[in-house]
């Protein structure tokens, strides 16, 4: 069983995220990156099946500039076997057919059985990059995956639907699959995994030369027209005043 | 300049968020002079065409096949392309549901045309469609524009349009052939069910305590607990919460856990992103807590405090108690 992991390093969800002047991106300089959290699920998944199967190759796929190999390090601590950096210096890169084919072009030659994505990226959040990877590659796919059982030739996934309910799908093998957070209990890279890690390999290609059918024009703060009120002051001075809004303007006592 | 909109099957009736790409859709045709389509697929279709000609759209198309009975992403991605093939639109229009998640990036990769997802806003530069996209989880907006030849895909966040806003009027209704075989649906799927909420019904709640990510751990959520029981509150969370295992899944509020609409939603550390959103918007009154000033779920608060829910939060329980 030959898995592709794609994993993707995003700001993380506390990061300061200060707009460049040309409004065209945010200063990346600043940004302090992790690992897409969709993707540390489907990395775990990746794994579990690879170890539960006791045989099998899990294979880390990134795209961006020179940094993302933190994350492709963190993902081959964990355990993942190698990776593919497919180095890419453009900032907001916001094309995901552009991204899905360059995907595309690494994986046509390795044969894998299986495609795990995150459902979305938190930069982004495109939301069909995976989808579109399977598509391209004739490939059977699903999304929003929340449990999955690997057969002989097959993989089934049980799917989110909206408001509470469920499905069981069964694809046949090569899948490409959208997984969904929560799903497991993503580990953390032990010391072992962490020396391991700086003797894998990592294979670093060039993208091919795409036109972006969507761009970025501009990138700006929300203006809210709705009236906040904020409670200020001390501590003890937003306990009260918040005690006297439950009271006086909410009534809830 | 035709517009296109694919409306969504829910049990019957037209999907929510396919009402309000139609208004979406009636926006643009009217900003560009252009004609507007709309399309139903599936075991419904004849229903659904009937409350789709209740809008004000040029044609409704129904598609019927027995393999379009039961969704698959590939039957419904072959069914979406051939009727964009036949049709010839600028624009296809989608809700972005989580069946629109599944099955239209195919269409995409089929036609090798962009899918610009999960807007919020559109408006017209120049004869050009510009889209108001969230990024970064809904803490940044961008303005986005597409390249290159038509057709285009886009999709509408839930809530962009306001469903009441779609105009009524009288459409003709056509049957469209298409050709699907077997062999291209590579999924079997199964029915669909429902799992046990296993017990809370937030549903009912008169106030809600709401617990983010921003409680830090597991061991801090009797900080969450306490000042529910404080106020006579249900506990509620965000996803990350359930996903950590810090809460069991019911208590989960959100696109894909409980809508709820209480007196007061307390929300603790919650950035506000829009699956959390669709969940509690429907609160009368909504009070965050956020160390963050440009947290999101500001965007929504009728009241806002900027403070540590560790440090704040076990003082108020105790003024409370
Ligand atoms: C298809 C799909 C379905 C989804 N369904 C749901 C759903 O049903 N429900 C749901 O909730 N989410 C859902 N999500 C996830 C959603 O997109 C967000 O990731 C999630 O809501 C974020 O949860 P959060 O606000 O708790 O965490 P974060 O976004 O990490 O925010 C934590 C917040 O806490 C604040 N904070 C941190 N420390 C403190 C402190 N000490 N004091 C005060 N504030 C602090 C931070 O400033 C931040 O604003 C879904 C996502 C997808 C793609
Ligand atoms: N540049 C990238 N590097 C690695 N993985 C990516 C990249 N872009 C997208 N992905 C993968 O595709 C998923 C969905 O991304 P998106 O379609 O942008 O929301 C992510 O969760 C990743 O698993």
């Amino acid at each position: 069983m030959k898995i592709a992991v794609l994993v993707k390093q995003v700001p993380g969800s506390e990061s300061p995220l200060p707009i460049n002047s040309d409004q065209k991106w945010v200063d990346e300089n600043t940004i302090a990156y992790i690992m897409n959290e969709s993707d540390n699920y489907a990395l775990e998944e990746a794994l579990q099946i690879r170890e539960s199967k006791g045989e099998g190759e899990v294979v880390v796929i990134s795209l961006g500039p020179v940094r993302i190999q933190k994350v492709i390090r963190e993902a081959l601590a964990k355990g993942a076997d190698r990776a593919i950096h497919i180095q890419m210096d453009s900032e907001s890169e916001i094309d995901p057919l552009s991204t899905a084919s360059h995907f595309v072009n690494v994986m046509k030659v390795e044969g894998f059985d299986l495609v795990f994505s995150g459902l979305q990226s938190d930069d982004i959040g495109m939301g069909q990059t995976g989808v579109l990877i399977g598509e391209l590659m004739g490939m059977a796919t699903a999304s929003l995956a929340i449990k999955t059982e690997v057969g002989d030739g097959y993989i089934k996934v049980k799917r989110e639907l909206e408001a509470g309910w469920f499905q069981w799908v069964k694809l046949s093998l090569p899948a490409s699959i959208s997984i969904q957070s929560g799903l497991n209990t993503p580990r953390y890279p032990s010391l072992k995994g962490i020396m391991g890690a700086k003797k894998k390999e990592i294979k670093v290609v060039e993208p091919n030369k795409n036109e972006s059918k969507q761009t970025l024009e501009k990138i700006y703060l929300p203006n809210s027209d709705k009236q906040t009120v904020m409670i200020e002051g001390s501590i003890d001075q937003m306990v009260e005043k918040l005690i006297d809004t439950f009271r006086n303007n909410i009534k809830i006592f | 300049m035709k517009t296109l909109i694919i409306l969504e099957d829910n049990n019957g009736k037209i999907h929510r968020m396919g009402l309000e790409s139609i208004v979406a859709a009636q926006k643009i045709a009217s900003a560009l002079k252009g004609s507007i389509q709309a399309v139903v697929i599936g075991q419904n279709a004849d229903t659904l065409a009937d409350e789709a000609a209740s809008y004000k759209l040029d044609e409704v198309i129904k598609i019927k096949d027995p393999l379009l009975d039961n969704y698959s992403a590939d039957g419904y991605a072959e069914a979406v392309k051939q009727v964009i093939d036949q049709e010839n639109p600028d624009y296809v229009l989608f809700g972005h549901s989580y069946q629109v998640r599944d099955y239209a990036p195919k269409v995409s990769a089929k036609l090798m045309k962009p899918f610009l997802v999960d807007n919020v806003a559109v408006s017209i530069d120049n004869g050009k469609v510009v889209l108001t996209k969230q990024m970064f989880n809904a803490k940044l907006f961008s303005d986005i524009k597409t390249n290159g030849d038509s057709p285009f895909l886009i999709s509408f966040q839930s809530a962009a349009f306001s469903s009441d806003a779609a105009n009524k009027g009288s459409a003709v209704i056509k049957e469209l052939n298409i050709n699907i075989e077997a062999s291209m649906i590579k999924t079997e799927s199964e029915a669909p069910f429902k799992e046990q909420a296993g017990g809370i019904d937030l549903t009912a709640a008169d106030l809600i305590v709401s617990v983010g990510r921003g409680i830090g751990k597991e061991e801090n959520i009797p900080i969450a607990q306490d000042l529910a029981t404080a106020l006579g509150a249900e506990l509620a969370s965000s996803r990350p919460v359930v996903d950590a295992g810090w809460l069991p899944s019911a208590h989960q509020v959100g696109s894909s856990g409980q809508s709820v609409s209480p007196k007061m939603y307390l929300a603790l550390g919650i950035s506000g992103a829009i699956q959390h959103m669709v969940g509690m918007k429907g609160s009368k009154n909504i009070v965050a807590i956020n160390k963050d000033p440009e947290a999101p779920i500001f965007e929504v608060a009728d009241y806002g405090v900027v403070a540590d829910v560790l440090e704040l939060v076990p003082k108020l329980t105790e003024a409370l108690q």
